[in-house]
């Protein structure tokens, strides 16, 4: 029961329209970083498109997605009209607004910092508001995740959450925790400088509170993936969820496990002992499982379909799998990716196996692969899925689906391979050309060349998909039937108070972060004289 | 009833291969955590281990980072230690000279904004933080060059600053450390 359509449909188009601009920097910055591009660019164009492709498709993008989707699947799933429409319309302004306030020093060379932020460089203070009115909005968003929650419990009590919207509720709170390292960091470090208020920051400091969101919201732009893969793929294959519960705990290990992990990325700064990076490490190792629970219960529920539509033998049900449906086609290569993906990032939590790797195209290939790949390759699939709900009028482009989603899949590939390989090699990321006349780099050239074709597919890819959507506002009107989630194959009558509320996980996600955060937090805040000047940054200066 | 306990029986089933996939995890991430464990406390390649800093303002003013004292020098145990700094948009030196099959150690600051190196072809990899003094043991193998470019954004000049390491052999280094206290390529 969707009532609140145009809420929902709001926000995807404002995150597709975000989408499509950022996607065409970004295969701008393929192509003029490549040996394709004949003459060097001035590079500060580069780093003023990275910092808009950053922060649009970091912090925008995804975001909207999840509170768009985190709607419907209230009113969906709850089966009742959302509580605090007006607030969800707010949150939504903000977050527009917030792009815009952002993006207009972006676009002017003002605050060519990357959406990483670097301090002791700074930017003009827009740029920060605007990033800070954004999560301020998918704050109310969370807030009205928890709202809705606690209100249905109350009026069914004993009855265990629908498990999309448990789902969704992990990842609001997973988000709004994960943000405040970064709001932190904003709020009383950069801002007063980007005032100028005071002229001195501590950069290490900086960067240990940046960790504490930059890894956790990783796994909030995944929350809408893994919902769709374990509410939406298996009835869209006409199939039944292999297990309610262990979805319950995959998600529950993603809020519990997800934040106090951030430290891997700063295995090489000096600002933290030896100690702690061993922790985040171990903790790292910790958050592949949810991963490797998901990936089990997905093949098993494609398994069922499968045998259901009359699949045999040991591996045979995989042909009978309905290939043409664009959601089962999605679903499958977003998994292909995942692995992938999912391997390289096991050889990022190793300290030895990253000093190889450390800040270079091989991280830029790694998460490109894992975001752009595995997760917004089902962002797409919910689109499709939850398109004709929202409009009323059908999609019936299936062929163009399967080959946008195919080309998106080919494109991905073809972008992140080559540069796993040349960052392995040792090419550094986020420069904007490279000499590749030099006889130590020219042997990436060819590499980052083809790089720059995947970033071409991807674009081709992307503006079909924005066809296919635009086809479907403007298809045959047809009432469509109620939106459902996948059911689970034993259906639970009764489930434990843990697996139906989170008080306890939340008590456990705020402990651990302060256990694995505090100590080289207040370490560094007691440390005299780390404070270092800043560098303002900005055409002009 | 017969279907009821068929559909608990199916439940069971489920539950306990579920079950063996969860463990089955578990282990391998034992596993992996154990690998990483065994060769940090082995020593093979471990961060630094304790917090070090240093004032950006009065880099050049005193302390072991002042422009005369970097560059590479032999220490009595016969090590060698290599100081740098980088700066936008470069680092100091540009050219670090160091011998080969001898244990070196990195000492490394920033002047400015953060700015990392890795040394291509290489294990060695690190941030250069304001503030903060980074240290990394390491060893080369054979003699040859390597380009050592900065890794991490730094400004609008990131893309130009690559410095180099040559390594040299190790009779010819000592030679060359006899004349003077600090080495670069350019002596």
């Amino acid at each position: 029961m969707l009532t609140n359509k145009r809420l929902i449909l709001a926000h995807f188009w404002l995150a597709f329209i975000v989408f499509a601009v950022a996607l065409v920097l970004g295969a701008w910055q393929m192509f003029v970083r490549s040996p394709l591009n004949a003459w060097h660019i001035n590079p500060e164009l580069y780093y003023r498109s990275v910092t808009a492709h950053g922060s649009a498709m970091g912090y925008v993008f995804p975001t909207l997605i999840a509170m768009g989707f985190g709607y419907a699947i209230t009113e969906a799933s709850l089966e009742k009209p959302l509580v605090g429409r007006s607030w969800a319309w707010a949150g939504f302004l903000l977050v527009a607004a917030g792009a815009v306030v952002a993006m207009v020093p972006v676009s002017l060379g003002l605050a060519s910092v990357l959406y990483t932020f670097y301090p002791p460089m700074i930017g003009n203070p827009f740029y920060y508001i605007g990033v800070v009115m954004v999560v301020v909005g998918s704050w109310i968003w969370v807030a009205l995740m928890s709202i809705n929650f606690v209100a249905w419990k109350r009026e069914n009590p004993g009855k265990p959450v629908p498990l999309a919207m448990f789902a969704n509720v992990a990842g609001s709170l997973l988000w709004g925790w994960t943000a405040v390292g970064a709001a932190l960091e904003i709020l009383f470090q950069i801002l007063p400088v980007a005032l100028g208020l005071r002229s001195s920051i501590d950069a290490g400091l900086a960067r240990v509170f940046f960790s504490w969101t930059l890894h956790a919201i990783v796994y909030f732009w995944l929350m809408p993936t893994y919902i769709a893969y374990y509410t939406i793929f298996p009835r869209a294959i006409g199939g039944r969820l292999y297990s309610d519960a262990m979805a319950r705990i995959s998600f529950i290990l993603f809020v519990v496990v997800a934040m106090p992990i951030g430290v891997h990325h700063l295995f090489a700064d000096p600002q933290v002992g030896a100690g702690f990076k061993f922790m985040h490490s171990v903790f790292t190792g910790l958050v592949a499982l949810p991963t490797l629970l998901t990936v089990f219960t997905i093949c098993a529920s494609a398994e069922i379909a499968s045998r259901l539509r009359g699949g045999r033998g040991a591996f045979g049900w995989i042909k009978a799998l309905p290939w043409s449906n664009p959601i089962m086609l999605a679903t499958a290569l977003s998994l292909v990716m995942l692995g992938f993906g999912g391997a390289g990032g096991l050889i990022n939590m190793s300290y030895q196996l990253d000093t190889t790797v450390h800040n270079t195209q091989w991280i830029t290939g790694h998460f490109h692969l894992i975001f752009g790949g595995a997760i917004v390759i089902m962002y797409f699939a919910i689109a499709y899925d939850l398109w004709p709900h929202l409009t009323g009028r059908a999609l019936e482009s299936f062929g163009l689906m399967r080959t946008q989603l195919w080309l998106w899949f080919i494109g991905m590939i073809v972008t992140t391979f080559p540069w796993h390989y040349v960052g392995v090699l040792g090419m550094p990321r986020r420069m904007a050309f490279y000499d590749y006349a030099n006889p130590a780099i020219s042997p990436e050239a060819f590499s980052v060349a083809m790089s720059a074709v995947g970033g071409l597919i991807l674009l081709i890819s992307g503006a079909l998909f924005l066809l296919v959507l635009v086809r479907g506002q403007l298809g045959a009107r047809g009432e469509a039937d109620a939106y459902r989630f996948a059911v689970p194959l034993h259906m639970p009558v009764r489930i434990p108070a843990a697996l139906n509320s989170f008080g306890l996980w939340l008590a456990l996600m705020v402990g651990l972060t302060v256990v694995n955060y505090g100590f080289p937090i207040a370490q560094l805040i007691a440390l005299n004289e780390t404070s270092v000047p800043a560098v303002y940054v900005g055409v002009g200066r | 009833m017969t279907t009821d306990t068929e559909h608990s029986l199916g439940e069971a089933v489920a539950q306990r291969i579920e079950r063996r996939w969860a463990t089955l995890s578990i282990v391998i991430v034992g596993l992996l955590v154990g690998m990483a464990a065994y060769i940090g406390i082995h020593q093979a390649t471990m961060p630094q281990g304790r917090v070090e800093t240093a004032d950006p303002r009065t880099l050049h003013i005193s302390g072991e980072f002042i422009e005369s004292n970097l560059g590479s020098a032999v220490e009595a145990d016969g090590s060698v230690t290599v100081r740098a700094i980088g700066q936008q948009y470069s680092f100091t030196p540009q050219c670090v000279v160091v011998p080969a099959e001898t244990p070196i150690t990195f000492r490394a600051t920033s002047a400015d904004v953060v700015h990392g190196f890795l040394i291509e072809g290489t294990n060695i990899n690190t941030m250069l933080v304001p503030g903060y003094v980074s240290e990394l043991p390491v060893r080369f193998k054979a003699s040859g060059e390597h380009v050592m470019p900065c890794q991490e954004f730094c400004g609008i000049g990131h893309q130009g600053m690559w410095g180099k390491v040559k390594v040299v052999d190790k009779a010819a280094f000592l030679n060359m450390a006899a004349a003077k206290r600090r080495l670069t390529c350019v002596d």
